[in-house]
């Protein structure tokens, strides 16, 4: 078990053949994803890394090679458009990389996904890996270890640091999801903890949060009322000024709301522990779980 | 992107949404010209002079003043609004000076109300915000009467429905300005609603929205920001935007392609990812030290994008002590290292640095730091790092 991707995951790569896309989708297939088929329009019929088939759509990749996940480089400007076309293609997951998606545009997108069975992590996100089974996405793999702790973030560097400390401690993890930093996107906190809650392999679950949004309010509310497996958490941005947007294009405090103080506060009050520094995730989540 | 309330209104009256007459003025004798020709042009002897910042509250702050005795009268006003150090509730203790102005026509004002557009993020949508509580400040409404606030989201595939509209007119209580009235807010809410997606918006506001003493809806003021992801559809925005209203150091960062904003503390930072860096400044207060920036270099920053950055941190001079912190994903260890290396060399490292390297390349990159001559610090976690920068820092 694991949640949403495992070894039997078929990737299509849109945009497999532009540089980045390229680069990941080798990091992928060496960590031992199976990527399938490729997408680039006007290079239908070609081959990437020679066994590779790249198709002119999404739907063409899908009837061919069975993909059920689609894994997104496409740039900005086409990128909306992109997820549109995985979805009408029916795969089960999308996982979309690209940073820098107008807000209007995944407005639409979420309202297509609406009554669709697709689910759709990201964008502007690092991925989704299931430790020895399967990397869909750009983090660096080896940090990894399979094992029974289930971590969720809207940052991609910080997911690696807190992966790294459960590593160091010796403590595996089942599924770790980047959700991404946009202030629209996909799967968020409480559909991820849905999935980890009913996960029998998962144990617990690190949330790591961010300011802007109240996000980590309402999984927090969630948490509360649902969840039977200890989450600990972190929250980026105790010290950063209102009005600025921090990075993400999510991470802002507007009007006085989305603070850092309020989300710790939240979460304490459900019962989280949160941990004092993003040093200490590690160890916080150790000391929750093994109560 | 922020833009000033007359550019905002020069695209309110490209859609068709109703504004009052008025110019831009950059000169206090621009602005005594501007009066003149809005008092010939509308026999409204009456016109508003307006500080043009970025940000609210301008008005309490003593940045919008109403001339009532002509153009000279204007003039007088233009001379003590242009160059004073506007302080509201959003510029901070600071304030900022006033560099354009605004002169509008004066308006009868029967009633002040507030429209705004926002992006939802919980509900995913466009949500369009009324109020009858026009003209204050709306955190201060949200926050103390909220049922004062009516809330529409746009379905995004269809745009504000008429029924919509309706709904905030008649919540508003329009009926009692007249048919005309209610048609007319309908009219320029549905107009809005295009607007705000076209232009993509982050945020729209008029705040007030005024019905006249005639009961016409006219938007009194605009506020509009832009989502900057959207930049590549907009080549019109460069223009948009005044330099004199920003953080030089930022806009040179972003030229380069790097996420920075400047703090008030004296320890730098450097990092890759956005969340990363948020928490390197949060370790640092926590260890008992203030971060003098935020400073993310992106996922796969270039040698040169690396170098540029350090090196606008090595030119603050309220830098005590300078942290690397980083954990290569796609970031190589070893392109951190060349970029704090050149930088080093071309403007000399003065202060204190401290060095957290993890990932891809990491022997490399420390071997290329260690051969590189430069005082350096190593650190083995990020708390070591934080630790270490503090008490760097303050000796």
């Amino acid at each position: 078990m694991a949640i949403l991707v495992n070894k039997e995951t078929r990737v299509v790569v849109q945009g497999i053949t532009g540089g980045a896309g390229s680069f990941h989708a080798k990091q992928c297939r060496a960590y031992g994803t199976k990527i399938v088929a490729g997408v680039t329009p006007g290079r239908g019929g070609e081959m990437w890394e020679e066994d590779v088939p790249v198709f002119n759509t999404v739907k063409m990749a899908v009837l061919e090679t069975g993909a059920d996940c689609s894994l997104i480089f496409v740039p900005p400007p086409g990128a909306a458009e992109a997820i549109l076309e995985a979805v009408d293609a029916g795969v089960k997951l999308v996982v979309c990389i690209t940073e820098g998606i107008p807000t209007m545009d995944m407005i639409k997108v979420r309202r297509y996904l609406e009554g669709k069975p697709t689910r759709l992590i990201g964008p502007n996100c690092p991925g989704i890996i299931t430790p020895g089974e399967a990397k869909i996405g750009i983090m660096p793999g080896h940090v990894h270890k399979p094992g029974p702790i289930g971590v969720m973030s809207r940052s991609g560097t910080l997911t690696y640091e807190a992966v790294g400390q459960l590593t160091a401690l010796g403590i595996g993890q089942s599924t770790c999801v980047g959700l991404g930093g946009d202030p629209v996107g996909g799967m968020d906190f409480i559909d991820l903890l849905t999935e980890f809650n009913n996960d029998d392999k998962t144990e617990g679950v690190i949330m790591i949060g961010e300011i802007g949004g109240n996000a980590e309010e309402r999984a927090a509310a969630w948490i509360k009322a649902n969840m039977k497996k200890p989450v600990v958490a972190f929250i980026a941005g105790s010290t950063a000024p209102p009005g600025k947007r921090m990075g993400h294009a999510g991470a802002i405090i507007a009007g006085g709301k989305g603070t850092a103080k309020e989300k710790i506060a939240a979460l304490e009050a459900a019962g989280v522990k949160v941990a004092p520094t993003p040093a200490d995730m590690g160890d916080t989540l150790k000391a929750a779980w093994k109560k | 992107m922020k833009i000033h309330e007359y550019q905002g209104k020069q695209i309110f009256a490209r859609y068709g949404v109703p504004i009052p007459k008025g110019y831009p003025a950059m000169t206090v004798s621009d602005a005594e010209a501007a009066a003149e020709r809005l008092i010939k042009e509308t026999g409204i002897p009456v016109v508003v002079v307006k500080a043009q910042i970025h940000a609210g509250g301008r008005g309490k702050g003593g940045g919008v003043k109403v001339a009532k005795g002509g153009a000279k009268d204007a003039r007088a006003l233009a001379e003590k609004i242009l160059g004073m150090q506007l302080v509201t509730h959003q510029t901070g203790p600071g304030g900022q000076k006033v560099r354009r102005l605004y002169i509008e026509q004066g308006l009868e004002i029967e009633r002040e109300l507030y429209l705004g557009m926002v992006v939802d993020r919980e509900k995913r949508r466009v949500a369009m915000m009324a109020s009858t509580e026009g003209g204050v400040e709306i955190e201060k409404v949200a926050a103390e009467t909220p049922e004062k606030i009516l809330t529409v989201h746009i379905d995004p595939l269809l745009g504000l429905a008429g029924f919509q509209a309706r709904q905030l007119a008649y919540g508003l209580d329009l009926q009692r300005h007249g048919k005309e009235t209610v048609a007319g807010f309908v009219k320029l809410a549905t107009t809005l609603a295009t607007m705000f997606v076209k232009e993509d918006c982050s945020l729209c506001e008029i705040n007030p929205l005024i019905v006249t003493k005639k009961g016409e809806v006219v938007a009194l003021d605009a506020k509009i920001n832009f989502d900057d992801n959207a930049d590549f559809r907009h080549k019109e925005w460069p223009e948009l935007r005044d330099a004199d209203e920003e953080d030089p150091v930022e806009l040179e960062a972003k030229a380069a392609g790097l996420s920075y904003v400047s703090l008030d503390g004296n320890i730098g930072c450097l990092v890759n990812g956005a969340g990363l860096a948020m928490s390197t400044m949060d370790i640092i207060k926590h260890c008992g030290g203030t971060p003098a920036n935020f400073l993310d270099v992106g996922g796969s920053a270039t040698e040169e994008a690396v170098t540029k950055a350090f090196k606008i941190i090595l030119s603050s001079p309220k830098v005590k002590a300078i942290f690397v912190n980083i954990f290569g994903g796609i970031m190589k260890c070893d392109v951190i290292a060349a970029g704090v290396i050149n930088a080093s060399k071309q403007l000399g490292l003065k202060v204190p640095l401290v060095v957290r390297l993890e990932g891809t390349n990491v022997e490399l990159g420390r071997k290329m730091l260690a051969e590189s001559g430069l005082a350096i610090e190593g650190a083995t976690t990020m708390k070591d790092g934080a630790q270490k920068v503090v008490a760097a820092a303050s000796r």
